[in-house]
């Protein structure tokens, strides 16, 4: 199983070199000429961050992040949340690896079957990047007016959290 | 506009703590590794980004891109309905969700950065409802295992690393619903 997991991608790549050969593409040519197509795409992602990551760097940075965290934490406690959970919600739009970071640290100091550690696994599990993929997403497609996108993310991330803490105790509550 | 007062608040909303809590040069320093960082994590995608390009390509010249879109069909077109027609589209969608469920995360965004070229032509500029849609897909998470998670929780000594599937499975789900049902909603709200 985990070999077939880490095996996924060249399967991949050669599972559709050989169906392009079968139906008799020039399968080179054709990832020469979409590889190309990427290399204009980077072009466009690379203003997008570097606009967003010196702002994530900024409020990593200052404490914001920890000041909310002290805030927030009865609130989350009254929605069933574990308030240990909060730095991990705040950095997870915003951060991949810092979530990833803030979330290791959670699962190795309460252990890896404690609520805390897996809500913190099945939330780091069930979201993403949020900030990150829209930037990245629209500077490469150019675009400026993003209208509702931000918050409707937004509410897909809160719905995430939710749920995350509440399926841990649905699956692990004996 | 969104991101335009997100990124300003982020930027104040830093300077004031910084100062409050006397980390105001960590948080100048921080602003120039951001900066930094952008070009070195887009030069680290940019590989993976051109291979995934190609390879989309090839599934798009020898017909396999339209195979997985059509058995996708039922239920992208109802989630895009203005782009239900629009074959290309729906090709680069279909890849996108396909890799997502693998848990190709790197596979994924190019495939969905080209269905986002391939929709913002219509609208250039400007993030029509099925752009919308797609980055709200997007940023909600629908891997089917994993294995990144799975791996910090071994590396903590877990046995069953595995055993928070059902409950990933669960919140992925109600989390995408929660987005899909948001952007739905705010589309018939939005006035622009």
């Amino acid at each position: 199983m985990e070999l077939l997991v880490s095996m996924l991608v060249p399967l991949i790549l050669a599972g559709t070199a050989l169906y392009g050969m079968a139906r008799r593409v020039d399968v080179y040519d054709a990832l020469l000429s979409g590889a190309g197509e990427g290399l204009g795409v980077l072009l466009r992602i690379v203003p997008a961050l570097a606009a967003l990551l010196p702002a994530v760097y900024m409020l990593r940075a200052s404490g914001a992040l920890e000041l909310a965290s002290g805030i927030l934490a009865p609130v989350l406690e009254a929605v069933g949340i574990p308030p240990e959970t909060v730095g991990l919600m705040l950095v997870r739009p915003v951060s991949g690896s810092a979530a990833l970071g803030v979330g290791a640290e959670l699962i190795s100091a309460y252990g890896p079957d404690s609520l805390v550690g897996r809500t913190a696994a099945v939330m780091l599990g069930s979201t993403e990047t949020t900030f990150y993929t829209i930037a990245v997403y629209f500077g490469a497609a150019g675009i400026v007016k993003t209208r509702y996108a931000v918050p409707a993310a937004l509410c897909a991330d809160l719905a995430g959290f939710l749920a995350a803490a509440w399926a841990v105790r649905l699956f692990f509550s004996s | 506009m969104a991101m335009a007062a997100i990124w300003t608040g982020m930027v104040v909303v830093s300077i004031l703590c910084g100062l409050a809590q006397g980390s105001g040069t960590q948080v100048a320093a921080a602003a120039v590794e951001g900066a930094a960082a952008a070009v070195e994590l887009s030069l680290s995608m940019a590989g993976i980004l051109c291979l995934w390009m190609g390879v989309m390509e090839v599934m798009r010249r020898s017909g396999l891109a339209e195979g997985l879109s059509r058995l996708l069909r039922p239920v992208l077109g109802r989630l895009y309905p203005a782009f239900a027609r629009d074959r290309e589209v729906m090709d680069s969608i279909s890849a996108n969700v396909s890799a997502n469920l693998l848990g190709l995360g790197n596979a994924a965004t190019p495939l969905g950065i080209r269905a986002a070229r391939l929709m913002s032509r219509r609208t250039p500029g400007v993030a029509s409802d099925g752009l919308c849609m797609l980055v709200v897909c997007n940023t909600a998470s629908i891997q089917l295992i994993p294995t990144t998670v799975a791996g910090v929780r071994a590396a903590a000594g877990c046995r069953t690393p595995f055993d928070i599937l059902p409950a990933v499975w669960l919140a992925s789900a109600l989390s995408v619903c929660a987005g899909i049902l948001a952007a739905w909603g705010l589309s018939k709200l939005w006035r622009d």
